[in-house]
This record gives structure tokens, sequence and C-alpha cells, in this order.
């Protein structure tokens, strides 16, 4: 596959220009994390960004932080955690899901994919920490949008619609994200043995208290026995303590147990590595409302899904080699969507990636396509999200 | 008035009855208004500068209504321009001469509040403090709180991208939606988000959100409720000068504390609001700040004494901590009634709304007070010091012939400012018409040019609410238009497909 690596902004927008001049399609990708994600076909170049990688400006006093979009996830972690500092969404890396390693992926990769964290129901997502970005979009030109400051409302909130568009707007060069105090204690409570509609249960109230968790999990008994309910309290000392206190008097009729150090690291690296849903089958990924995930599980487990939930239920990763568009349809009915993130084997060839959208709104996503990229040199297929009428603008 | 809004067209306003009894073919009775001596109440919103009696006022009360109102405007080209409770105060809701002001005030109910997912579903004229007196005797409230929150509605709120004073620890109101029901100017109908966290395509949403009402008019909106802290405390400490204060700031931010609410006062504003509401403000210090502390009993205690510390340590020169709510709130009473407080010692003040890296502060505050000599208008500042948000308020008699003017003047060279030292035109209150023509000053043509084919992707007639936020209308086709200079290869060493 033909492979560009350009270095600046007038080399990635000469490159966009010229493939949307000999209508060449443009796979943008930082540190192949993600490549796996999407199998449809490919008649494309890739467009390397890792040349754009690098601090370009950190204050941690003013919490926010620039940085080329290249920049591997691995780099950025380590700077703002020497400074007491995190990036609060809790970055999401693919790469152990395909057997790469992991903080391989870049920056710029995590904003394009919008991919966060167990925090993300409590500090937001990607799309909440994203403060500006300069790019090239599909008309070959440089461009920006937000400002380097926590509080901003001039003009459009494009950083908005540039997280999660998966490189089908533009390619971005540069990255201003939100950081915030990286929390000084850490301590989680463990219910073992919870049905999921317990669990379901057990987590909601947690959320709903002045306990405020930072996360709440739940993965069905497995090879370590009962399932595990897992509430994560973080903060300054004397509040963590408080609220563990807390939660132990709210959830009374269960036994709660901190666990030790060795068991939490192993359950916490599960949750960030997915490593128990690695059985060799697609994987998907369903973003719901948190009290539906009950009726999502019994739709499918008994199907022979293998399953574990994230975001207090909100977001559930599924094993499911059965019928695709049953997941949609449960997704669906549960207020929500299925992404299919991996499928390697190609057990559901020719299916989008992401649920498609009622017409009305299709059509209007695609308008928003076409604004930032006329000629299409984004729609590499690769997503199988093709509109049937592309209606490409002809290029003058 | 100094703005130019686009040229009325006189064949539209010349149909004016045959476009009311078109609207009053889809909302029947009262809700169609052409009495012009009723119009009257909808000719500003909270920019009170500018007035224009709108051609028609329609207030539906479905979102069929809204749907087939913007639908027959779309067919015949009637320009619409929506309004929720009217406080923007940059002008956003400002009505034109020839278009239909869509109220959307009868739009006020609660739908649904779910407690377990911790999410209300409201409509979007019910104000941003009846959502939160909906939920709060089951213990939870909604984060957003813009000064206004007594009268402004949720679906302004969306529109305009509130804030408000907790803002770093809370967010804006972006941070805090979690989908709308959006009926676009060709009467379609959309739901962008909802109860899932992340979207299944892109985050239309995400755009929808602070868009001031140029994409779409909202029907119906879903926002997360938070669980109401345990306790909130707060510091009142003075400071011999705007430096220690801003460097206090940094300070707490970098011993790992995130406030609910961090402000901070110059000593205009100081003495206008101690004379207004006798809370006890201290009148020697050349800053003040107000740090508010909420969550577990044990956390603000704890975070309390650190907070002291460090301001002790930055040289503070008083600091009282409050010691109950009614403490707490004499405390915050200065600060909201900074505003009205100003108002008393000035027949009138504009209140700007720039962000700046809260470094340049005091450097900031120097040129403000040059430009303050220069301009011949005194100015007061209050500050939301935790997330830079600066609000000047500069005092000026509108009965003196110039005065708004240089007021405006100085406005625009204080945004310039803001955006010279690496900020922003506005933090909370949105562009509208008021800081439309100073885009330029913060973004180039081509990065306009992105925004303004976003709108045409939602409205390409540019019909809804035209002639606000972009300093230049530029048609849709002409956006469109893609140049390609075949065989202009500016990098010819670049390894090619």
């Amino acid at each position: 596959m033909p492979m560009l690596a350009p270095t600046t902004s007038a080399e990635l927008a000469d490159a966009i220009a010229g493939a949307a001049a000999d209508g060449t399609r443009l796979e943008i990708r930082g540190g192949g994390s993600k490549a796996g994600v999407g199998t449809g076909g490919r008649q494309t170049a890739v467009l390397d960004m890792r040349g754009f990688a690098g601090i370009i400006d950190y204050d941690p006093a003013e919490l926010v932080l620039t940085v080329g979009a290249g920049t591997p996830l691995a780099e950025v972690e380590t700077l703002v955690a020497a400074h007491g500092q995190m990036l609060a969404f809790e970055p999401f890396d693919h790469g152990p899901l395909f057997g790469r390693p992991v903080g391989a992926a870049t920056i710029g990769g995590i904003v394009a994919a919008g991919v966060a964290g167990s925090r993300r129901p409590v500090m937001g997502g990607v799309r909440d920490h994203l403060l500006r970005f300069e790019g090239v979009s599909g008309r070959g030109e440089p461009f920006m949008a937000g400002a380097k400051v926590v509080k901003n409302v001039t003009g459009y909130d494009l950083p908005k619609l540039m997280c999660g568009s998966w490189g089908r707007l533009a390619a971005l060069t540069q990255v201003t994200l939100k950081v915030l105090p990286a929390p000084r204690e850490t301590t989680s409570c463990l219910v073992r043995g919870l049905d999921p509609r317990q669990a379901c249960a057990v987590m909601a109230r947690a959320m709903g208290s002045q306990a405020e968790p930072s996360a709440a999990i739940h993965i069905p008994g497995r090879a370590r026995g009962a399932s595990l309910t897992v509430l994560r309290l973080q903060g300054f000392g004397p509040s963590v303590a408080a609220r563990a206190a807390l939660l132990e008097r709210l959830l009374g009729e269960h036994v709660v147990e901190t666990p030790d150090a060795a068991l939490a690291e192993a359950i916490w690296g599960d949750v960030r590595t997915l490593a128990p849903m690695n059985d060799g089958r697609p994987l998907w990924r369903l973003s719901i409302a948190a009290g539906a995930a009950p009726a999502v599980i019994a739709a499918l487990e008994p199907l022979g899904a293998q399953w574990q939930m994230d975001w207090a239920g909100s977001l559930i990763w599924l094993c499911f080699d059965g019928g695709g568009e049953l997941v949609r349809r449960t997704a669906a009915g549960a207020g929500g969507h299925a992404m299919l993130v991996r499928d390697d084997r190609g057990v559901y060839a020719g299916m989008p990636t992401f649920q498609p959208q009622a017409a009305v709104l299709a059509a209007l996503e695609t308008r928003v396509r076409r604004a930032f990229d006329p000629a299409g040199v984004f729609e590499t297929g690769r997503f199988s999200d093709l509109a049937p009428h592309l209606d490409l603008a002809h290029a003058d | 008035m100094s703005l130019r809004m686009p040229e009325p067209d006189a064949a539209v306003i010349a149909r004016r009855g045959e476009i009311a009894a078109a609207l009053r073919a889809i909302v029947p009775g009262e809700g169609v208004i052409d009495d012009p001596a009723m119009l009257r109440p909808y000719e500003s919103d909270g920019l009170t500068a500018y007035r224009q009696p709108p051609m028609l006022v329609v207030l539906p009360e479905t979102k069929d209504q809204v749907s087939a109102v913007l639908r027959w405007c779309h067919g015949q080209g009637v320009k619409v321009v929506p309004r929720g409770s009217g406080t923007s105060l940059s002008g956003g809701a400002l009505p034109l001469a020839d278009a239909v002001l869509l109220g959307m005030a009868k739009f006020n109910q609660v739908l649904a509040v779910d407690y377990e997912d911790r999410v209300a579903v409201v409509q979007p004229g019910v104000t941003n403090l009846a959502v939160t007196r909906a939920v709060e005797d089951a213990g939870f409230y909604y984060a957003p709180d813009p000064s206004s929150q007594i009268a402004c509605s949720i679906g302004g709120n969306v529109a305009e991208n509130s804030g408000g004073v907790h803002c770093l620890k809370y967010g804006l109101t972006t941070n805090n939606v979690l989908g709308v029901e959006l009926v676009m100017m060709d009467g379609e109908i959309v739901r962008l988000g909802g109860r899932a966290l992340d979207p299944a395509g892109l985050d239309l949403l995400g755009i929808v959100v602070g868009s001031e009402g140029l994409l779409g008019v909202v029907t119906e909106v879903t926002v997360r409720i938070l669980v109401k802290p345990e306790t909130a405390r707060a510091l009142l400490i003075g400071f011999a000068s705007v430096e220690s204060a801003g460097q206090c700031v940094a300070d707490v931010i970098a011993a790992g504390i995130i406030p609910a609410g961090m402000e901070m006062m110059d000593r205009p504003a100081i003495h206008a609001a101690e004379a207004f509401v006798n809370v006890g403000y201290p009148l020697d210090v050349e800053a003040l700040l107000i740090v508010e502390l909420d969550g577990p009993a044990a956390e603000c205690d704890h975070l309390i004494d650190e907070v002291e510390r460090i301001a002790r340590a930055d040289g503070a020169v008083s600091c009282r901590i409050s010691r109950d709510e009614a403490e707490r709130l004499a405390f915050w009473a200065g600060r909201k009634a900074a505003f009205p407080a100003v108002g008393r010692i000035s027949p009138d003040y504009y209140c700007m709304d720039g962000t700046i890296p809260r470094r340049r502060l005091p450097e900031v505050l120097q040129r403000m007070e040059q430009l303050s000599a220069q301009h011949g208008l005194g100015v007061a500042n209050v500050f939301h010091a935790g997330d830079g948000n600066l609000h000047p308020l500069i005092l000026y008699d509108a009965n003196v012939p110039g005065d708004l003017e240089r007021a405006e003047a100085f406005g625009a060279d204080i945004l310039r400012l803001c955006v010279e030292v690496g900020g922003v035109l506005t933090g909370e209150h949105g562009v509208g018409v008021e800081k439309r023509d100073l885009m330029p000053a913060m973004f180039s043509e081509v990065d306009l040019a992105h925004q303004q084919r976003l709108k045409c992707a939602f409205d390409p007639g540019l019909l809804l609410n035209p002639g606000k936020v972009f300093p230049t209308l530029h048609r849709c086709a002409e956006l469109g238009r893609m140049h390609v200079h075949a065989g202009q290869v500016a990098f010819p060493e670049l390894p090619r497909f």
C-alpha cells in the first residue's frame, strides 16, 4: 500500500489536494493501533501522521497541553504524570485488542476515534477535553478551531466534531487538550457474585450517591469464579476514606471488600486491555443507556455472547459471532448502538463498522462529511459506510 | 448603532399579512403576534443596546408546529430568528425586520426524570433553575448555572453553550447535555445523542450546542443531573496585588485542587459590591478571591486547610472561612450582585466576556487600565479565575452622546487584547451580533469558511438566524467550490502515490 509521510502542514495540504485531484483515497494513520478496525475495501494510500510528533506547549497551571497529533500516547501520559496530572477521560488504547503493544497509539488517533476509558461517565469523553485542533481538511486546506484556553464558545465547536470522526473529515496535525490533576489516592470496592441486574442496580446506586465513584464496572463469573462488580474511588486521602465508608453503608446488604493490590491491578488491567475478550470471535462495542444493560445481556448471553460492562453498564464489550443484525437491533432497543470493533476473520463481511442511522440523520451526516471533504479523499470504504449516493462534488 | 445587519428584504416585508395568515393556519389562536405594540417586548434580548422589532412573532406549542413553521418559511424563503427567554448578552436573539421570530417559551414542561441513570428530559423553554427545582427534592441538581438562571431557558443554554461560576469543575452546557431533538430549517426532525454516552456517527450534538440558533431549533433536551454535594464551604481571601491573587489561583491548581468555584474581583468591583450588599468585603485590598470547595465534609475540611495554607504563603492579607451556610452565601452575595452593584455607580455598563490564559492576567489588567484612560471610561473586573474567563464591566452613560460608541470601541479593544495574549473573544456569552465583526481577529478566512460550510449542511438557504456569528455571509455554492491547481505541486520532493 502506498505510504505518504508528510512532516509539515504545507506538505500535508499538498498531499491531500493532490489526492483530491487524482481521485486517490487516503487512510489517515497514526500508531496503527486501530488499523484493524473496519475491514471494508481499501483502494487507498496511507497517510502516516507520525511526522507530526512532539510536545508543543504545556503549562500545567493553566491545565492546557498542546502536542503534535502524531505524538505517542505513552509519551503524553508520561509527561502529564510527571506533573501530577492526567488526561481525565482515560484514553482507551485499541493496541492490545489487535496484538499490538500498549501506548503505541498516537494522541491524534485517540482523538479521531474519540475513545475514552472507565472515567467516561463521570469526567466526560475525549470530546469534553479537546480544546483546539489544527489540521488539513479533505479540501487540502490547513485550518484550526477552538483555542488554548479551558473555556471558550467562539464559533462552532468543531473540536467536538473531530472527536470520533475516524479520519473522515480532516487529518489532525496538532491537538490541545484540557488536563486535570491526577488523583492522589485510588481504592476499589468489590462486590462478588451479583447477576447483571443486581450489578447494574448496585452501580447505579453508587454512581447516584455522594460516594462519587470514578468508575463502575462489572465482569461476569469466569475463570476467577464469581462475578465481580467493582467501584473505583479516587481523590484526596481523607475524601476517599470517607466515601469508601459511605459506599459500604450504602450497599449494606452486600459484602463489600477492598481487593488487594494484585487483584485490583488484574481487574483494572483487564478493563484497560480487554484481555478476557480475546476469544477469537468478533468484538462488538455497545454504547447504550445504562439502565438497559441487563436486558441486553439477557438477550445475547443465551446465544453464546461473552461480555463485560464498563461505564456503570452504559458500555458493553461483547464477543459474539451470531446474528449481527440482532446485536444492532438489541443495541437500538437499549437506546444506543453497536460498533463492530474487530472482525479479523470476516464473519460479518460487508457489515458497516458503525451502526447505520435513521435516514434523515444519515443524510445530514453525509452533507457534513461533504462539507469538509467534497472530493471524498477520506472516503476509503474501510468502514463499509459509503452512502449509496455519495454525491461527490466535482473539483473545478 | 454601529452594527450593520443584513439589508431587510422589502418584498418579504410587503407580504407580512399573507405570512401571518399562513402561520396562523399552523399555530392557531394567539400563537401568532402581528400587533406592533405587542411585538415591542421582543425587540431586543439581553444586549439592550440593539433593538429591532420583528416582522412577526410565532409561539408554537408542539414540535410538529415548529416543523411546519420552519418548512413553510423554508419553502417561501422567509428568514427565522429563534428565541428562548431572550437573555442573550451577545444579541443572539436580536430580531430582523424581515424575519419571523420563533419564540419557544411555551415548551415549558419537564418531561421525564430518571434518577437511576441520572438524566432529565425537558422541553427547551424550561428555565435553567427549574431543572434543578424539579430534581432537588431527590438530592440532585443541574450543574451549569449562568447568572441569569432564574430566567434563561435550557434551549437558550444549548444555543449559547452557557457557563456559570462552577464551569471549571462541572463544565459548560455542552458537557452536561446528552441529547437533543432538533428541527432543521427544512422542517426535518433529527435526534442527536441521547441516553448512550457516545454517538453512533459524527458528534453532531457537539456542534449544535453553542451554534447560537444557526443550525436548527431544539424541541427537547436530555441533560445529565448530578448528586448534590454533601457540603460546600468557601474562603474569602484578600490580596494586596492582582499578581499575588493570580499566583494563589495557580498554586491551588498546582496542588491538585479543582475548586467548585474560584472567583476574583478587582478593587473597583469590590468597592461597588460592598457598597451595594454590605457583607464585609475588605476594602483595603487590590484583589479579592472567593474559593469554594464542595464534596464530602472530610474532603472540604481537608481542602479548606490546604487552600488557606497556600493563600497565606502567597501573601494573603486577609482570609475568612465560611463557618455556616449563611456565611458562605454572604461571601457570594457581593460577587453575584456585582453587575447590579456596578449599575449603581454608573448609569450604564457594558459587560464583556473574554477568556485569557490566567498567567497573563496582571498584564491584561494593566493594559486595560491604559485603555480605560485612552477611551475615557471606567472599568470594573470580575473574573472566573479558575478558567480564565474575564468579565470587564465598562462604565458609561447612554445619555451622553458618543458614550455607547466609546464603550463599544473600548470593549472591542479589550477583546482584541484577549486574543493577542492567547485567549478568545467569548468564554460563555456567545458571539451573536456583538462580537461578529471581531471574528477575523481569531480566525482566518479559511477557518471561518470551514465553520460556515457546516452551516450549509444544515441550512443551505442561510435562512435561520442570519447576520449572527459570521462577519460575512457567503453563499453556500460559493463556499463549496474547491480550487485544485493540477500540475502545480508545491512539494515535488515528497514521495507520491
